[in-house]
């Protein structure tokens, strides 16, 4: 008998069958991650999914028989029942007696299964990319690093690997059948103690010889040089701050900040797997802005006025202070529902588009209205803040906006805002 | 014989599981008598357990997106807690392999062995159907060649080529099996070695039977007959005949065909012999605990939690109950086997009537080894199952008629019910009930190259239209051009239904 502990074979050797059927029913598993985005909590967002696939996602069909027009059935546990009794067909499957036992036409169910976390954010995000006009590319935002890769036959004198060198002369040197120094010097003496009548010629003969033969082959060779290797490998320094820009006036209801919130959300989560490290800022304004954690964000609402150029001011400080340009890449989002004090309009646009764009990746304004206000679509009249944007939508490459109103359309518009583009920008829907 | 504890507690060593298996050797082998492959027992996670389990249990096999879809539909119910894991896999090989999950305890690793390493071992290696369809020695090598092979198409042909044939060829692998056995029982290992011979056999087989040049019409008549004598009809092995003598298929696509119908074929035994292969695991298992813990070797507590193992392994719900899904071939497989060796020991006068050659030869266990070994699960049950027994399940026969308002009980347990009940449950196990019977008959050879199949109906059960329609498809795609597939009365011979379809272009 043998026992064999394979626990330590790699596991998941389903994988890539996991893969492959995942492939298979990829359109029913896109849906339902659509769905989970526009049902769930922006916090689960990033665990593990479950989806639902139906029966014919995946459909192994196989000839079987259908009930065919007499079924007999040998079941067990009679109670009461004697030859010849009548008995009443069970109401609903599988419960009573003489019900269908539970096999023959075996129509595949409906099944669920939980996508993994990766699995989940590589479908979600699936086809989004940094916009092309995105003013520095990812690659230049790499440096190279270097890292010991073995050795190699060539190199600088300083990488020389000397244990290596001389394991590689060793092994030569035996292979070659080198004669050892000790050999030379016992013969040496052999000859120096030797008599004349003892045969000197021949001892005279082997030494030079076994000299000849250390010359010939040499202690060290070019061959046996062993240098350190190292190998250059693209070492990402990439790394971004996302700022978030709220309005938290009075008029922001908690549905607007709900939106607000799934979209920020979508957008680090969509951040963090492109990047190494994704910084966040958050500010809040009303007639002036601050810097403020997560929690009160979302959660506080203030009221007063609403002058948004404050949020931008703030964010132009904060990236001077904080984060270089030309270091990080910085990616901002405002969301408001667009009531700004007529007279902040102007100030607002200049400082956008003459500080913050140039300094940005990419900025998106999303206008969050209440979901009885309609779809996208129906939008005509514009407010304050969007009309006061649409020039710029048109005329800076690296600025987007749009209006939302229903959860649903968050993802839609957000895939809108951040899908792979062939070069040519988008018109913005107004 | 020693009589100090195995193991206390739940915990278990390597040198646990090695005392375990030689206790449960010295009475499996020395006190029982089995008969069994040299065992190979695996320690393995459950998320291995997992992964074997979706790929049918084998410890390699090539990869398709439907071992993953069962692994996540496995996955789905093992983490909702609706279903633990089984205790145990086992493979009929040589060495014959156990897979024991890690999180077993110490009682649940003896109940493991005694069930799957010897019980099932012994039965592997014993009964005809396995003796004759599979070869032990040569599988895990063959699997291991198959996944090879498969991933080296996949490589040449692209992943999306090879996985269409594979879906086509799962989707008959039903229909790939010899339901009874050729002149020369097949050797895995051979068949893997003269696979080249094969194919340039079969280019030139092909070669004849598609000639396209014209000849006399005299010479065309003769040469059809030969033609349809070399495609050897009727045919019932569908997998067998395409991968011969499909038109279209290249040679390699010809091997996949072939791997996956001996893959179908290794199996076919397993499919037939579900309850006694069980019964005798879980009979044996049985004797060999208790025979344990009447020598000391496991404590009352340990016993008492194989008790509880075992009693939830062998029920069975009645007929009433919700969770009635079936008959358990746990529960009948070791009812029979105790059945059985009570009519040995101590038969009532019914029994020496009903069983008169068992019946008082008092040495259960060479009873039991003939029928572990002669019988398969239909020819069991139509000779073993025994009045005692259809009494103490009370098993009753309902009818079904599809235009009757009402069920009708036809026969219960007794005196005028036993050979009913017996034939009809016996009927439930027969080859027929796993598949259709679907054979190739002919091909029209001299034109369209249409080729017709016939499914022999018994008691009107048709074929699922919808499936028929998928699978047909499926065949298309192998065979190359039309299909025709008649639904034949099997009593009547009348054609009931037909179903055509047509590669499309």
């Amino acid at each position: 008998m043998r026992i064999v502990d394979r626990r330590l074979n790699p596991g998941g050797k389903s994988f890539s069958n996991r893969q492959r059927f995942l492939r298979r029913v990829r359109d029913t598993v896109e849906r339902a991650v659509r769905e989970a985005s526009r049902e769930r909590a922006i916090e689960d967002l990033e665990n593990a999914q479950e989806v639902t696939v139906p029966a014919d996602g995946a459909r192994e069909p196989m000839f079987r028989h259908t009930r065919g027009e007499r079924r007999d059935y040998i079941l067990p546990g009679n109670r009461e029942y004697i030859e010849g009794d009548l008995i009443d067909r069970p109401t609903g499957e599988g419960g009573g007696g003489g019900s269908e036992p539970g096999r023959g036409n075996g129509q595949e169910d409906a099944f669920r299964f939980v996508l993994t976390r990766e699995e989940f954010l590589s479908i979600f995000l699936d086809d989004l990319e940094l916009p092309d006009f995105a003013k520095r590319g990812l690659v230049d935002a790499q440096k190279l690093g270097s890292r010991r890769a073995g050795y190699s036959t060539s190199g600088t004198p300083a990488n020389l690997a000397l244990g290596r060198t001389m394991r590689m002369s060793l092994a030569r040197r035996i292979a070659m059948g080198r004669p050892p120094r000790a050999t030379v010097e016992q013969l040496e003496e052999e000859i120096a103690g030797a008599k004349e009548s003892d045969s000197l010629d021949v001892m005279d003969e082997r030494l030079r010889a076994v000299r000849a033969r250390r010359m010939r082959i040499p202690f060290l060779d070019p061959v046996d040089l062993r240098y350190r290797h190292f190998e250059r490998f693209p070492k990402p320094v990439a790394q971004a701050v996302m700022f978030c820009l709220m309005d938290v006036s009075g008029s922001m209801t908690e549905h607007m900040k709900d939106l607000a919130k799934r979209f920020f959300m979508l957008l680090h989560v969509f951040l963090t797997r492109r990047y190494e490290r994704v910084e966040i800022v958050f500010i809040r304004h009303t007639d002036e802005a601050q810097e403020v954690d997560e929690e009160t964000f979302f959660r506080s609402t203030e009221t007063g006025g609403t002058i948004v150029s404050s949020a931008l001011a703030e964010m132009d400080r904060i990236i001077t202070d904080r984060f270089d340009p030309a270091n990080w890449n910085i990616y901002g989002a405002q969301a408001s529902d667009g009531d700004n004090m007529m007279s902040d309009n102007q100030r607002t646009r200049e400082l956008l588009q003459d500080k913050i764009l140039p300094l940005c990746q990419y900025f998106a304004y999303l206008e969050v209205a209440n979901s009885h206000e309609g779809s996208p679509l129906s939008y005509v009249g514009g407010s304050s803040l969007w009309n006061a944007y649409a020039p710029l939508a048109t005329s800076e490459r690296n600025f987007q906006m749009r209006r939302v109103s229903r959860r649903e359309h968050i993802y839609p518009v957000f895939r809108e805002l951040f899908q792979r583009r062939e070069g040519a920008r988008a018109e913005p829907a107004t | 014989m020693s009589d100090a504890l195995l193991f206390t507690g739940k915990d278990w060593s390597f040198e646990t599981l090695q005392h375990i298996h030689d206790a449960v050797e010295v009475v499996g082998k020395g006190e029982l008598g089995l008969d069994t492959f040299p065992n190979q027992i695996e320690v393995i996670t459950a998320e291995q357990m997992l992964d074997a389990y979706s790929s049918t249990g084998m410890p390699l096999l090539y990869r398709h997106w439907s071992f993953g879809k069962r692994f996540a539909q496995y996955e789905g119910v093992y983490r909702a807690g609706l279903q633990g894991l089984a205790y145990e896999i086992v493979i009929n090989a040589n060495p014959c392999i156990s897979y024991v999950m890690e999180e077993n305890s110490a009682t649940m690793q003896a109940l493991v062995i005694a069930h799957a390493a010897f019980g099932h071992n012994h039965f592997f290696k014993n009964n005809y159907q396995f003796r004759q369809w599979t070869d032990a020695s040569g599988i895990l090598d063959y699997l291991a060649y198959a996944k090879n092979y498969i991933a080296a198409c996949e490589e040449r042909y692209g992943e999306l080529e090879v996985e269409r044939l594979l879906d086509s060829a799962h989707a008959l692998a039903p229909q790939g099996v010899d339901r009874y056995p050729r002149k020369r029982p097949i050797s895995l290992s051979d068949e893997e070695r003269r696979d080249r011979d094969r194919r340039e056999e079969h280019e030139r087989l092909y070669d004849d039977l598609w000639r396209t040049v014209p000849r006399g019409a005299e010479k065309t008549k003769k040469s059809i007959d030969h033609q349809r004598a070399l495609l050897r009809l009727p045919q019932e092995n569908v997998l067998y005949f395409l991968e011969k003598t499909a038109p279209r298929l290249q040679p390699w696509q010809r091997e996949v065909l072939r791997i996956v119908r001996l893959i179908a074929q290794y199996f076919y035994p397993q499919q037939q012999t579900k309850v006694m292969n069980e019964g005798c695991a879980t009979y044996c298992h049985y004797r060999i605990m208790n025979r344990l813990h009447e020598k000391g070797q496991i404590s009352d507590g340990s016993f008492l939690e194989f008790i509880h193992s075992h009693s939830n392994a062998i029920r069975q719900p009645t007929a009433h109950d919700p969770s009635y899904s079936g008959v358990n071939p746990y529960a009948l497989g070791f009812d029979m086997m105790c059945d059985i060796a009570r009519i040995v020991r101590e038969p009532t006068e019914e029994d020496r009537l009903w069983f008169p050659e068992i019946a008082g030869r008092k040495d259960e266990m060479a009873v039991l080894k003939e029928v572990w070994a002669n019988y398969r699960d239909d020819s069991f049950i139509a000779q073993f199952l025994s009045p005692h027994l259809m009494r103490k399940w009370r098993l009753f026969h309902i009818v079904d008629e599809e235009d009757a308002p009402k069920l009708k009980v036809e026969k219960i347990h007794n005196e005028r019910g036993y050979h009913d009940l017996r034939r009809g449950l016996a009927a439930e196990y027969e080859v027929g009930r796993h598949a259709p019977d679907i054979q190739v008959v002919d091909v029209d050879l001299a034109g369209s190259r249409k080729l017709v199949l016939h499914h022999r109906v018994f008691s009107g059960k048709l074929l699922d239209v919808v499936d028929a329609a998928l699978v047909l498809r499926h065949l298309t795609l192998l065979w190359g051009y039309d299909v025709l597939l008649e639904e034949v009365d099997a009593t009547t011979n009348e054609v009931l239904k037909a179903h055509l379809a047509s590669p499309d272009q």
